[in-house]
């Protein structure tokens, strides 16, 4: 009996002492954390630069609202957020350096046969002015809203450039791009909002004032539905030199084909 | 020698106390976590405000935080599956432990078992694809994503635990009992609704308790399908409930703002709710 006891603390220390090498590879490590829209291009942004470097990335899709705490808490070396920091998280002594670019793209059923809205009218469909897709000469359908829950970057980003900050009737708020683009595919009434960089063929982009949502007309500012993918660092603490490295990198022009192959639209 | 076998002894003892008190601790600390961060908000919003507000509108300009929608949502969200799924699932209980032949029973009692393991996300995922689309067109209502689709989706997510939990309580019930109500003439159906099933009543009590339990605790699968507008319930109107709210905001609330202080405050009033139900429901199942 005392034998195994023994044993058993043994074992335990001895895992306890294996567990506690773990934490030792910080210098090595560039942990981000936040947005889940950029997803697809701080991934493939993170997979080239491990490529090059012998450093470990680490992306943590949190959200905006989470990676901007995140950061602020020092918990990650760059909070993602994909939209601009508000007054009160900057005087929190944190900066924020836009990465590219993002087209917010207007989705309906393919089955539906409206192709083009202008903003104004995108505006009177979500207040709930306009109700049925006839009177914007569509079928006889009543329109279905679908959002995104509060808080959500794409959300925050559609609201404020229709100029409709949380006046939205909306039908459904779901909390993901995918669920939207699934909900949306499977309506034929229904109308919503997405990364453009995540439409698929299941859904319509409709043009916006007959601008189609494309990297060019984002890029040129002509399709206004767009918002920025933006790093978060700590204004008054240095990044750790590998942090520093990947945020060089990113920033550079280097990383502008990794990051249009991933959907979004390069500003440099 | 057998001094230091009772040290042992003791030693051992700590030990398992020890464990025995993670659980203990755990409640603790999520109760007075939970209490602690959910208090703040109340506070500011008051609490008739706040628990009885039909409003909620965490990120406008002019934040409401009225939680009454989703307390109502909750409650009939749950009676809903309740009223659904207790009455397929019990039947089944009775069929299974009385009435089906050796073979059929292994079957179903094996998709049951099953049914009980699938995760959440994919009875909302289905729900998504399948259900919100169905009631869409069965009901001729512009969209399916409603109060209706998430309480068919919580009555099938019940169904397992109440199915196994009164078949346990029927299969219990002495043979004796049925003989004897055999014996005086009746048939074999009066029997079971007549005698087993009386007899088994408090392990089909204890079925419900879970059925409420499970359903009123559902976040994932009904987040996909109800719709999450915060609106007051309707059978076909898109709903939000306590679970729902606070998971589809948590992620996105900047920290110490008021608005995440109100989600750990919905928390709380959830949190309250389950020890409530659990309370009322023990206390009358062990009057019985």
């Amino acid at each position: 009996m005392m034998k195994k006891f023994v044993t058993f603390i043994s074992v335990l220390s001895l895992a306890l002492t294996a567990m506690t090498g773990c934490g030792k590879t910080e210098g090595s490590t560039v942990s981000t954390d936040g947005s889940t829209s950029m997803e697809k291009v701080i991934g493939a942004l993170g997979e080239a630069f491990e490529e090059n470097n012998s450093v470990t990335f680490t992306y943590n899709p949190t959200g905006s609202g989470s990676g901007i705490t995140a950061v602020a808490e020092g918990r990650c070396d760059i909070g993602l957020s994909s939209r601009n920091l508000k007054e009160e998280e900057k005087a929190q002594g944190l900066t924020e350096t836009v990465l590219a670019l993002d087209g917010i793209a207007i989705i309906v059923n393919p089955d539906n046969p409206i192709n083009d809205l202008d903003l104004e009218t995108i505006s009177r469909i979500y207040m709930s002015e306009i109700t049925n897709w006839k009177d914007i000469g569509g079928d006889d359908l009543e329109i279905v809203l679908i959002g995104r829950e509060a808080g959500s970057g794409t959300r925050d980003g559609f609201e404020s450039i229709t100029g409709m900050e949380n006046a939205c009737a909306y039908r459904q708020e779901l909390t993901s791009t995918g669920d939207v683009i699934t909900t949306v595919a499977g309506n034929p009434a229904a109308i919503g909002y997405a990364s453009l960089a995540s439409v698929k063929e299941t859904v319509k982009a409709l043009s916006v004032g007959g601008i189609i949502p494309a990297e060019e007309t984002v890029k040129d500012g002509s399709y206004v539905v767009q918002r920025p993918f933006v790093l978060v660092t700590k204004s008054d603490t240095k990044l750790s030199e590998a942090a520093q490295k990947f945020f060089d990198y990113v920033t550079s022009s280097e990383a502008n084909e990794i990051i249009s192959s991933a959907g979004a639209v390069p500003i440099r | 020698m057998k001094n230091r076998k009772r040290l042992m002894e003791n030693a051992i003892h700590g030990i398992f106390l020890i464990l025995g008190l993670i659980t203990v601790s755990c409640v603790l600390l999520i109760t007075v976590y939970l209490v602690i961060s959910g208090i703040p908000a109340v506070r500011k919003i008051g609490v008739l405000n706040f628990l009885f507000g039909k409003k909620w509108a965490s990120t406008a300009a002019q934040p409401q935080y009225g939680i009454l929608p989703f307390i109502l949502t909750s409650i009939y969200g749950t009676a809903g599956a309740i009223a659904v799924g207790v009455p397929i699932g019990f039947m089944t209980a009775v069929y299974l432990s009385k009435i089906a032949p050796p073979k059929v029973k292994a079957v179903i009692e094996t998709a049951v078992s099953l049914l009980a393991g699938i995760p959440s996300v994919v009875y909302g995922l289905v729900g998504m694809m399948v259900l919100v689309p169905g009631i869409r067109i069965a009901f001729r209502v512009p969209d399916g994503a409603s109060l209706l689709a998430a309480i068919i989706v919580l009555a099938i997510m019940i169904l397992p635990s109440i199915i196994k939990v009164s078949l346990t309580a029927l299969e219990a019930v002495p043979k004796e009992y049925e003989d004897a109500s055999l014996a005086l003439g009746a048939t074999p159906i009066e029997t079971y609704f007549r005698v087993s099933v009386p007899a088994a009543k408090s392990g089909i009590a204890t079925a419900v308790v879970l059925g409420v339990g499970r359903a009123i605790g559902e976040a994932m699968a009904i987040m996909m399908v109800a719709g999450n507008a915060p609106n007051m319930p309707e059978l076909f109107q898109s709903v939000r409930f306590l679970t729902t709210a606070v998971a589809s905001e948590m992620s996105y609330a900047a920290d110490g703002s008021l608005q995440k202080q109100a989600l750990f405050s919905i928390a709380l009033v959830l949190f309250l709710f389950i020890m409530l139900i659990n309370a009322v429901l023990n206390f009358f199942l062990k009057k019985r």
